[in-house]
Order: structure tokens, then sequence, then C-alpha cells
């Protein structure tokens, strides 16, 4: 079989294993979504919480919430990476300087897992279970929370009401992420990654010398870190480390598990609307924005169009024998279009033109398909703004799902839209205009301004990958970095929580013949040129400078 | 200010919670089950010869030598503890010397022309703990270890093919070569 076909019909498995999880798991998020009878285990988390299940919460009092535990857990993290030596599985390892410690508290917290440490080297076990992890699981969980508030605000009829953050996090974790991340991970360990709380053993190579063989609970971490989008290795080397990836086996469903939640959340807000057309019109959308991607960055892979993968006679720098081109590729293209950031090879590495598409691909918002529930939250933005472009057009109010989008959630979509690139050009301008950045950059020419743009907007989107040649453990890089992430995060999601609370207290109008429908080809293709001029007026001049010269260099 | 803060108690009770359940429970019960049930690869696929560790079979070691397969090269030297790549861009000169150079090493050691150096002998894996190689560089470095062994070049060539992982369910991934348990075969002989 050449390379190709296998690389063809390993996205094809990919595609079919989605499609199978599409109705089945859309469905049953949709379900843990709604309010049903509490289970057991989630009254005595309600209790200790001190909180009312059946209580609703408005838009201030839901943010609130979600900034509450945020702020908490990032003060809680902060103190086990700060203090680990004092816990037990330290396995030697000193406490975490200040500024590492706050960059990477904040970076777990806001489901980015930038890492500016190496694993291997900075943690031990406790702190990557009883920190880490959590965070892998909340992280995501607080993501969903929220679209699944500003979803039910388009259902709600002028009640404002837009659920419970306790209740959303509590279920969330414990009906949705708990079971899944059980199975996946003990599926992971079958495949080979291993979860074992020994010391680093030395070994004695036949073949001369000694090595020295880490260890870990490596399989239930990298389950969440995959399953939630959040994507910090246990390793540095993250899923191109043989204990985090070993095969090509653990490598497909490691794919599957970063992509399975993102994309059946089209199927979810179409069941939660009653209006599955919506949901498969967002499916459609993701599909296009996904697939090209995936095809222009696999044509430059292949194709060897590089320098240095021209001198190897191949783009092997960066990857692993077992995955080789196809399989690495696939991995970049949905690690960067679902904010997960994991990599099973080094992007910093990849050809110019696949490259700018990891780079560009966060760059869209992380809408392709995005990350756990900030894709869809995005996805949804990126929908009013499409109606709100239409509606100028042909000059009327702009509604979307029943609901009339007046100028005040404008204003909301506006400046959700503004935050993230904002953050992004300020970042990358600030810093490349200090002389200090030269020597933090690790290669030469306009891949170093790559290295940089790819930097911020890789914490501002919070996916956590990187352009890994760049040094950044500057307090410099690690302050602005972490504040990239921070407001990142939170700006967009207080943005949308107003914008639902305004929806949700807003009348439902019906649908007449001027309504413009949003299930349509017509639609979908708005909502890809929506997305695809946004990113293309802000970043062009980045991008021109950066990946796109050295691509026709 | 006050509703924040009466947010953030109910917040810290939930990490506390949260905690319990996922950051000690989760990994322990997953812990469990990987240990009755797989308990060799929880461990990480130890490799041992007369009961002493010599390596993973998931782990690359720096091998040299002529009597010995090679690994790729690792832009760590093989540091179990210091996993990595060389993250140099795919334009970067410095790469791009460093391959040419590696091509020509490889080349000299195998006694090949420089154009049969297959891409995965002259790149640096992404872990730097690549356990594998192509079966291509495998085939080139036959004749040199079987000359080193005194072995028959059929004899190694036979021992590359047991040792020839296809790919998984016939096609995900590469066919691969297994380094480490190519040379712990190959010292049985």
């Amino acid at each position: 079989m050449s390379d190709t076909v296998s690389g063809l019909l390993t996205i094809g498995l990919l595609v079919v294993m989605i499609a199978v999880c599409y109705v089945p798991l859309g469905d049953y998020m949709a379900r843990v979504l709604t309010p049903t009878k509490h289970l057991r285990v989630e009254r005595a988390a309600y209790r200790v919480l001190g909180v009312d299940p059946d209580g609703t919460q408005h838009a201030r009092s839901y943010a609130l919430a979600v900034l509450g535990f945020s702020v908490v857990s990032v003060i809680g993290l902060f103190a086990i990476l700060v203090g680990q030596k004092h816990l037990p599985f330290s396995e030697g390892m000193s406490g975490m300087g200040w500024a590492m410690a706050l960059n990477t508290a904040v970076s777990f917290v806001t489901n980015t897992n930038w890492q500016s440490y190496s694993g291997e080297q900075a943690l031990g076990y406790t702190a990557q279970m009883a920190g880490l992890t959590v965070q892998n699981f909340a992280s995501a969980a607080v993501g969903l929370a929220v679209a699944a508030a500003l979803v039910r605000a388009f259902t709600a009829d002028r009640n404002g009401e837009l659920g419970n953050f306790w209740v959303d996090l509590i279920r969330i974790c414990v009906r949705l992420l708990l079971p899944l991340s059980l199975v996946a991970a003990v599926v992971l360990v079958a495949t080979g990654v291993i979860q074992n709380f020994a010391p680093t053993a030395v070994a004695h190579a036949i073949t001369g010398g000694t090595q020295q063989i880490p260890g870990g609970p490596v399989a239930s971490q990298e389950a969440i870190k995959e399953l939630g989008t959040n994507g910090g290795g246990f390793f540095n080397a993250n899923s191109a480390h043989p204990f985090e990836n070993p095969n090509p086996l653990s490598n497909i469903i490691e794919i599957l598990l970063l992509m399975v939640i993102p994309v059946c959340l089209t199927r979810t807000v179409g069941t939660m609307l009653g209006d599955r057309k919506q949901g498969r019109a967002l499916l459609a959308a993701v599909t296009v924005l996904w697939g090209v991607a995936l095809a222009i960055a696999t044509w430059a892979e292949v194709g060897a169009h590089g320098a240095a993968a021209q001198a190897a006679g191949g783009a092997m720098e960066g990857k692993e024998t077992r995955f080789g081109i196809w399989s690495t590729i696939l991995f970049a293209v949905s690690t960067t279009g679902t904010s997960t950031g994991a990599v099973n090879g080094m992007h910093d590495s990849l050809t110019p033109a696949a490259g700018a598409i990891t780079l560009i691909n966060m760059l869209l918002g992380e809408v392709s398909p995005g990350g756990v529930g900030s894709g869809l939250y995005g996805l949804l933005i990126v929908a009013i703004l499409a109606v709100f472009v239409a509606g100028l057009m042909v000059g009327r109010t702009p509604e979307l799902l029943g609901k009339r989008i007046g100028s005040r959630e404008m204003t909301y979509v506006a400046l959700y839209v503004l935050t993230t690139p904002a953050l992004v050009l300020i970042g990358t301008g600030v810093a490349i205009g200090l002389p200090s950045t030269g020597n933090a950059l690790g290669n030469p020419g306009a891949h170093g301004l790559s290295e940089v743009l790819y930097a911020y907007a890789s914490a501002s989107n919070n996916n956590g990958s990187a352009f890994g040649g760049i040094t950044v453990t500057s307090t410099f890089f690690q302050l602005t970095l972490a504040a990239a992430m921070f407001l990142g995060r939170f700006l967009p999601i207080v943005l949308v929580l107003a914008l639902a609370g305004s929806v949700a207290e807003a009348g439902r109008v019906p649908r007449t013949a001027g309504t413009l429908p949003t299930h349509t080809p017509l639609f979908i293709g708005l909502v890809v040129g929506v997305v695809l001029l946004v990113t293309g007026l802000t970043f062009f001049p980045g991008l021109a400078l950066g990946p796109i010269a050295e691509a026709l260099s | 200010m006050i509703d924040f803060l009466r947010q953030s108690w109910t917040g810290l009770r939930a990490l506390l919670v949260l905690t319990a359940l996922l950051g000690i429970a989760y990994p322990v019960v997953v812990w469990g089950i990987g240990r009755v049930a797989f308990a060799d690869q929880a461990a990480g696929s130890p490799v041992t010869v007369q009961g002493r560790l010599v390596g993973s079979s998931l782990i690359g070691q720096q091998v040299e030598g002529d009597r010995w397969f090679h690994g790729r090269p690792s832009a760590n030297d093989n540091n179990g503890l210091a996993s990595g790549a060389s993250n140099l861009g795919p334009s970067n000169p410095k790469l791009i010397t460093e391959i040419a150079e590696r091509r020509a090493a490889v080349a000299k050691a195998e006694g090949v022309p420089a154009d049969q150096v297959p891409a995965d002998a002259v790149t640096a894996s992404g872990s730097g703990l690549d356990p594998d190689i192509s079966p291509e560089y495998a085939a080139l470095q036959v004749p040199r270890v079987a000359r080193a062994r005194g072995l028959s070049e059929q004899q190694v060539r036979a021992l590359v093919a047991a040792h020839t992982q296809g790919r998984t369910l016939g096609l995900l991934g590469e066919p691969r070569v297994d380094v480490l348990q190519l040379n712990l075969a190959l010292s049985r002989i």
C-alpha cells in the first residue's frame, strides 16, 4: 500500500469514527446540558458546594461564577506548582519560579496549556495529577458550560435565564468528561501509554551506556488532554513522546478524542434548539474549513515544499517514524483547528506552507471546529456576524434562531471579534520591538517573526501549541503570554455571557418570508466567508512578513 | 465584589471536590486497572535481559559502533529525561547544513552513494526518542552489520524482516523497524 492510499484511508477512518459518534454523543451532550434529575454523587457535590441545583442564574451571576471558579483555580494551581516539593510523589522536583508558575496556572485554567516548562524536568506526579489533570477537566467544562448558556439564551423567552453554572460544571465533569476519559485512558494504556507511580528507572543498554526512563500517571492525563482540547503534554515532546503516543493506533485514537466533542457539539446545538438543520449547517462550515486546511498542509508536506525537506528527501525533521508525514499533518491540522495544541510532530519544522496553515487555523479564531465549548460559542458569534452582514446587504434587521440581533447584541459581537486579534497584534508588536526578543528566537529571518506571531496567536486563542524554537522563559514572555491567555479566554466569555443575557431577555420573533434562512448552502458560504474575511483583513500584514514571505522565498 | 467573593467561595469548594474526584480518584483507578489488565504497557514496556533492565521497547537509544543498527538522529542524544526536537525551521541554513553533514556521514559509514540515504536517517525526530527507523534505513545498514559480525547478509536481512512491523491494521502509520528489539535479536545470534 502506498503512503498516499494509507494516508487517505487514515483520514477516511477518522471521519467515519467521528460520524459514528455524531448522533449518539451529540444528543447525549444535549441531555447532559438539559435539566433532569440529579444523580446521587451530584447531589453530594452540590451539598459540599452549598448551591441549590434547581436555581437558575442570569448573565451577571453566571459570569461571576465562571470568573470566581477560574480565579480560585489559578490561585490553587499556582500554589501547587510553587510548593510542589512538599507534596508526595514530587520526585525530587523543586517548586517552580513564580513567573513560570503563574504562566502555567493561567495556561491550564484557560484551556490553553501553553508550556514554558519541560514536564519531565519540572513537575512531580502530584502536581501533574492533582494540579494539571484537574484543570484539564475543569477548563473544558467551563467552555462547554458557557456555550450551553449561549444556546439556552436562544430558547429562553424573555426570562433571561441561562442555567446554573455549578450544575453545568459538575454535570459535564461527572456525566461526560469523566466516563469518556476513563474509557479512553484504559484504551490508551492498552496501546502502551504508561500509567505508574514509579520513579525514573535506569536502563543499561546492551549497546553500551545507560539511559534514564521516566514514569508517571500519563494515560489518565493524556485522555483528558485530548478529549478536553487541552493539549498540555506530560512530557516535553507531548504526543510525539512514545510514552504519550506509542503507535499509529494510539495516534488515531488521540486525534479522534480531540475532534469528537467539538464536532459533535454541532449536533448538540441543533438538538437543544429543536432545529437540527442549524446544527448541520454549522457542521458543514466547520468541515469545509478543516478540509481545506488539511488539503493545503498535506500538499506542502507530502510534496516536501521546503528547502530542508528537499535536502533531506522528505519532510521528516521533527516527526516520528511510526506516524510518518500523513498522520503527523492530520494531527497538526486537527490540533490547531480545535484549540487543543497537543502535537505529535514539531510545528516549527513543518514546511513553510504547512506551518502557515497551523498558524492561520488558530488565527481563524478557533472555529474549525474549535475547542470544547469555545468552538461552539465562537461559531455562533460568527453566525451572528454573518446574518448581520447579510442584513446590511438587504436592509433588514438581522435575526438568528428567532431572536432579533439589535445594536446591543452587535456591540458584544464586535468586541468579541476584536478581542483576540488585538491581543495577538499588540503582543507580537511589543515583543518584536524589544531588542531582547532577537536572542529568544530559534530561527533567523521571516521564520523568527513567525515564531513570535505563533506564540501570541497560540496564547490569545487558547491553543497552546508552539513554534518551539523560541525561548519563552523570560519574565517578559511569561507575563505577557499569561495576560494574553487570561484576557483571550475571559474577555470573550464575559462578552458571550453578556450577549446571552441580552438575547435571553428578548422575546422570540416569528419567522417571516423576509427572514434569512440560516441552514442553506448560501448561509454556510457566508459563515465561511466571514471567518476568512475577518482573519484575512486583520492578519494579512503579519502573515505576509512571516510565513508567506518564507513560503515564497 | 461581594457577589464575586461569594461565588469564589463556592468555587473553592468546587475545586476541592473536583481535585478529589478527578485529580486523585480517577488517575488511581486508571492505575489500578492498568496494573491488573495491562501491567507491561502501564510500566513502560520494559525490556530485560537476565532480569536486568536494558531499555523500553518504545524508547530509542543512542547506538554507536559497526556491530549494531543505528537509530535516527536525536536533538537531545536520546536523553530519556529531556525529550524534544531541534525545532529548526524549514528554511534554516543550519538545518540544511546538518542534513548535508548527516547524509555524508551515513553514506560513508554504510559505503553507499549519498543519494541512497533515506530521509529518516538525516532528520532528527520529534521526541528525540524515536524507537524506530524506516525499513529502507535498516536495509542500508545490513551489509555493515553483517561484515562487522561475520554473519551473512542474508542472515541479517532475515532478522530485519522478522522485526519489520507493517502498518497498523494494514493501513495506519508507517512500516518500521524497532532498533532496540532488532539489536537485541542480533546479540542473541
